[in-house]
């Protein structure tokens, strides 16, 4: 007999990980950032991507970090799932985050990052045709999120309102 | 790495120490007048971290921290922190409105003492600032400062996101300050100071240590 433990694996920010059941995918402390997370669920393997920003066109260097933007980290992922055998007509996604921690009264649109990552993010899994079966984002609350291989559900905890799972 | 960090001298490095140094010794003799006993700063450190790494300063990405935040607008704009930990809050509001059942995880929170500690960051940061400016003879031009009390990351992932678009890592100017009172937790605030990315080279042509 085996023991399996279920190995928690953390995701930064800017950054994406794989992973596959029993495992937990975690990033901790999500504010105006996206937390997605694309999996094959009757294979049990996913892929976490903690999104900084919308657009890598905003980028003013040529070697991006290309985990750190919704256009390019998303590909990315999506293009590694289907690399390890997940099959791309049955992926699914869940997304987390978003918030606007702070409200300025101010022309800023760096202040707005959390809505135009939500809305990037969705319009690149739509092109993808990726559908989304779960969303908690926008708000003005910080995340730690957990993505869990072996039942598919997404647990948030936030500071005000606990945990809750989708 | 984002070629100006890689490129910083080690006398570049020094001058941004020294601009902690001024900045926090100002909020510091502030927050002794406000405390009304002595209040002490170590020497400030210029960390040039990954943005996990930031994280970590302060406990982790999903540690509670009490944070008052700032938008620096002017000729050399940027972000800065105030942060304190929830003991280190709560000690802070005892002492300054006497309100002991203060607890930033029982929420709803008292307004009150939310007030307190906005003030606190507003007069810290307003100290800083004002010693920086006077210093490096630039105009800055702080924003209303806006209190927040979340996961670390969540709130300091905030001050990076304009210098995301040009780097992985963030050059910090960390300070921490220290007030001792023997009976009871020190209060230990650090002071995190995020200039824009452009910022950088007209702060050291103003100080007279541009590059070579």
């Amino acid at each position: 007999m085996t023991i399996q433990t279920n190995e928690i694996i953390k995701v930064g920010i800017a950054d994406l990980k794989f992973a596959k059941s029993p495992d937990v995918l975690r990033t901790s402390g999500l504010g105006s950032c996206v937390g997605v997370v694309v999996y094959d669920s009757s294979l049990n393997i996913a892929g976490m991507s903690h999104v900084m920003l919308p657009d890598s066109s905003l980028s003013k260097r040529s070697d991006l970090n290309e985990l750190k933007y919704a256009d390019t980290a998303i590909p990315f992922l999506v293009n590694q799932l289907l690399r390890d055998g997940a099959r791309k007509f049955a992926l699914k996604a869940k997304i987390a985050g978003g918030a606007q921690m702070f409200s300025f009264s101010s022309s800023n649109d760096m202040l707005r990052v959390g809505a135009r990552n939500v809305e990037a993010v969705k319009q690149i899994l739509t092109e993808y045709r990726i559908p989304i079966i779960a969303e908690d984002v926008h708000g003005n609350s910080g995340r730690t999120i957990e993505f869990n291989l072996e039942t598919n559900m997404l647990k948030i905890r936030t500071v005000s309102q606990g945990e809750t799972e989708i | 790495m984002s070629s100006f960090i890689e490129s910083l001298t080690e006398y570049q490095l020094d001058t941004l120490k020294e601009i902690g140094n001024i900045g926090s010794g100002n909020a510091a003799t502030s927050l002794s007048m406000l405390l009304n006993h002595k209040v002490d700063m170590n020497v400030p450190a210029v960390r040039v971290v990954g943005f996990d790494q930031m994280m970590d300063l302060v406990g982790g990405a999903d540690k509670l921290i009490v944070a008052v935040f700032l938008r620096i607008e002017g000729e050399a704009p940027g972000n800065m922190f105030f942060v304190l930990s929830p003991g280190e809050a709560e000690t802070f509001v005892k002492e300054m409105t006497g309100i002991e059942s203060f607890s930033v995880e029982q929420p709803p929170l008292d307004e009150m003492a939310l007030s307190a500690l906005q003030e606190l960051g507003n007069i810290l940061a307003g100290a800083y600032l004002s010693a920086l400016s006077d210093f490096i003879q630039v105009l800055l031009q702080p924003s209303v400062p806006l209190l927040t009390i979340d996961m670390a990351g969540a709130i300091l992932a905030e001050g990076l996101m304009e210098l995301s678009q040009v780097s992985d890592y963030a050059i910090i100017i960390d300070t921490i300050i220290d007030d001792h009172e023997n009976d009871r937790e020190p209060i230990t605030g650090h002071f995190f100071l995020l200039p824009d990315p452009d910022s950088f080279p007209k702060i050291f042509d103003r100080l007279g240590v541009s590059e070579q």
